[in-house]
């Protein structure tokens, strides 16, 4: 039986018929968990959301959504999740890209976009092109960094606070009264990612046995 | 009069030199950050020609808290009581779309009494939460008396909760696998007289005060009318886009649990202004409380959580026998589960709209990320559209007839 999340009808022969209307804008389709992922190429997005929004029928822009890879190339990853209520199916179009390479907005095809983007803007610092309003929207007026990206750490760098001299709130590097604790649940017989304590020894002993 | 009219004779002006006139200025003003009619941490800027607002510009952010990177260094146990906490008033339908999505991934069984659970209590929250937002709205444009009466089935909201749950908001209580505890029979037989008596008496009541009022409607009705193409547009969902004509609700097109097995009726708006989401979120009322009567007489006994040991916990009388059940709860509890790695996009039906999680998990104990899609951050930038050319004093009209939280909007 499975899981009981959102039951998505299956349309038969979609990822064929959106693979025909994107054509060569298509770069990676992905079929998994039932939910279908189509990577296009970043320069011709917007063109790609046309044709999806007025021939394939998914008329709303649900969300936007970011993902930081940072040992990708193009270490971001900018999500669109469509809508189609007369098909009562959902997608999902990637374009990968990284600090300096503009995504085209979609912000005259969906005004919802706007805010969107300028949440993916604000947390990973990717660029669109084409909005017109791309202010931070989340985080503190006069905010440096973008938060969501894989290096940010989870404390900030800056933490603020009244201070009763000066009659106003004043922002000070973060202190922190404890040391921020993370747990590591790697199990060494699943392979670890580094060394554990003691490894080092049995390598420069292979190596001593060698010389 | 007279001698002022010969004094104005006198006024003139650089730009315009007729006689009498003044220059008028937009003005520009700021609507909160703590203003009651607000609900929470929202600052307006707007700019008015006298009476009318020409333009408005919601700043948002002030509650934002980076939930979406606390979770990427929780396990998916201990991330999902943030969900509570973003739409605080109504928590559950939160965590309801965050299990949902790890279920997915897992591609987990949920025994059929916690599917049961889950939606009556999913329904119960729904009843909560147009408590507040109905009886807030009633209060933005004027009236008092409603709203007190409102709360009172609030109230009742939440000490069933409480009974359920032992947390009155910040329940916890769905769980990947299932829910965290079964109810006793005696809540259950109390929802149901609750049910049948006294919700409809409070609720009926309450409504008689304002769905013919005179001054309600009159502040309410032709208010931010929005069409079809414009709420596709802006990415509405829930009462919103029901509000505005479109019969989609994702009970009913993407059934979730046992909705598919609920016989209840969608309604939808007529002239798509303020009064018609007021009025779709008062029969959603009378349907959850429908919905919840079914599931009372439909839920079966059984199991309220899945038996894969692997991810929800075994009952704490198991773990006093059991070595096994010792090692599986120390495991689930310090490392959590693995889920496997693949993405998933899941939206149910929050009481306010659709609210989807997009969960990215790299195959550890950790989502690798988390994006919630909030509802009222899509419903807030069309407040713009929606406000040109209304008063300022319908600005709370529409605000209260959008349901915002900014809990969650800021996340």
């Amino acid at each position: 039986m499975g899981h009981s999340a959102p039951k998505i009808a299956t349309i038969d022969g979609i990822a064929q018929e959106i693979a025909g209307l994107l054509g060569s804008m298509l770069v990676e389709t992905v079929d998994h968990a039932d939910e279908l992922s189509f990577t296009v190429v970043r320069e011709k997005l917007a063109d790609a959301m046309a044709l999806l929004r007025d021939r394939a029928h998914y008329q709303q822009l649900m969300e936007v959504a970011g993902v930081d890879y940072p040992e990708r190339p193009d270490r971001f990853e900018v999500c669109y999740h469509l809508l189609s209520v007369t098909r009562n199916h959902r997608i999902r179009l990637k374009v990968s890209t990284d600090e300096n390479m503009p995504v085209p907005t979609v912000t005259h095809l969906w005004p919802v976009a706007g805010w969107l983007e300028r949440e993916v803007f604000d947390m990973y610092g990717v660029i669109f092109e084409g909005n017109a309003d791309l202010r931070r929207i989340l985080t503190d007026y006069g905010f440096k960094g973008h938060p969501q990206r894989k290096d940010f750490p989870l404390t900030g760098y800056v933490e603020l606070r009244y201070s009763e001299e000066d009659k106003r709130v004043v922002y000070e590097p973060v202190r922190l009264a404890q040391d921020f604790r993370s747990f590591d649940f790697m199990s060494p017989w699943e392979g670890a990612q580094y060394v554990l304590p003691g490894d080092e020894k049995a390598e420069a002993k292979d190596q001593g046995s060698k010389a | 009069m007279s001698d002022y009219l010969e004094k104005l004779d006198h006024v003139t002006d650089a730009v315009d030199p007729t006689y009498g006139d003044t220059q008028i200025q937009n003005y520009t003003i700021n609507f909160g950050p703590q203003h009651p009619a607000a609900h929470g941490v929202l600052r307006l800027v707007m700019e008015l020609d006298g009476e009318i607002v020409e333009r408005c510009d919601p700043h948002v952010g002030l509650l934002h808290r980076g939930t979406e990177k606390l979770i990427e260094y929780k396990t998916y146990l201990q991330a999902l009581p943030y969900f509570d906490r973003l739409d605080y008033c109504s928590p559950l339908g939160m965590e309801h779309s965050y299990v949902l999505a790890i279920e997915k991934l897992l591609n987990l069984e949920v025994p059929l009494r916690a599917q049961y659970l889950r939606v009556f209590f999913a329904e119960l929250t729904r009843i909560c939460n147009h408590m507040l937002n109905l009886g807030s709205h009633v209060m933005d444009v004027g009236a008092m008396t409603p709203n007190l009466w409102l709360f009172e089935i609030r109230e009742d909201c939440l000490n069933f909760f409480e009974r359920a749950s032992g947390a009155r908001m910040h329940s916890a209580y769905f769980r990947p696998g299932g829910v965290h505890q079964d109810v006793p029979l005696k809540l259950l037989t109390d929802i149901a007289d609750w049910l049948d008596t006294r919700l409809p008496r409070l609720f009926e009541d309450a409504m008689s005060l304002v769905v013919d009022n005179r001054i309600f409607k009159q502040r309410n009705v032709d208010i931010a009318v929005v069409s079809k193409e414009d709420a596709l547009k802006w990415g509405f969902s829930g009462p919103m886009i029901r509000g505005s004509g479109i019969p989609w609700d994702i009970r009913k097109a993407q059934p979730y649990d046992v909705y598919d097995r609920m016989d209840f009726d969608v309604p939808v708006g007529t002239n798509f202004d303020c009064y018609d989401r007021f009025m779709v979120r008062v029969e959603e009322v009378r349907q959850s409380a429908r919905i919840m009567k079914q599931c009372l007489s439909e839920m079966p006994e059984g199991p309220i959580a899945s038996f894969d040991r692997k991810v929800s916990p075994p009952k704490r009388g198991e773990m006093k026998r059991s070595m096994e059940a010792l090692i599986h709860h120390f495991k689930l509890y310090t490392e959590g589960f693995h889920v496997p790695a693949g993405e998933v996009y899941v939206a149910t039906e929050s009481p306010k709209g659709e609210f989807g999680v997009y969960l990215v998990a790299d195959g550890s104990n950790k989502p690798y990320r988390c994006k919630i899609r909030p509802t009222a951050f899509s419903h807030l930038q069309a407040m713009d559209f929606m406000m040109k050319g209304h008063m300022l004093a319908d600005t709370t009209a529409v605000l209260g007839a959008m349901d915002i939280v900014f809990g969650e909007c800021d996340r």
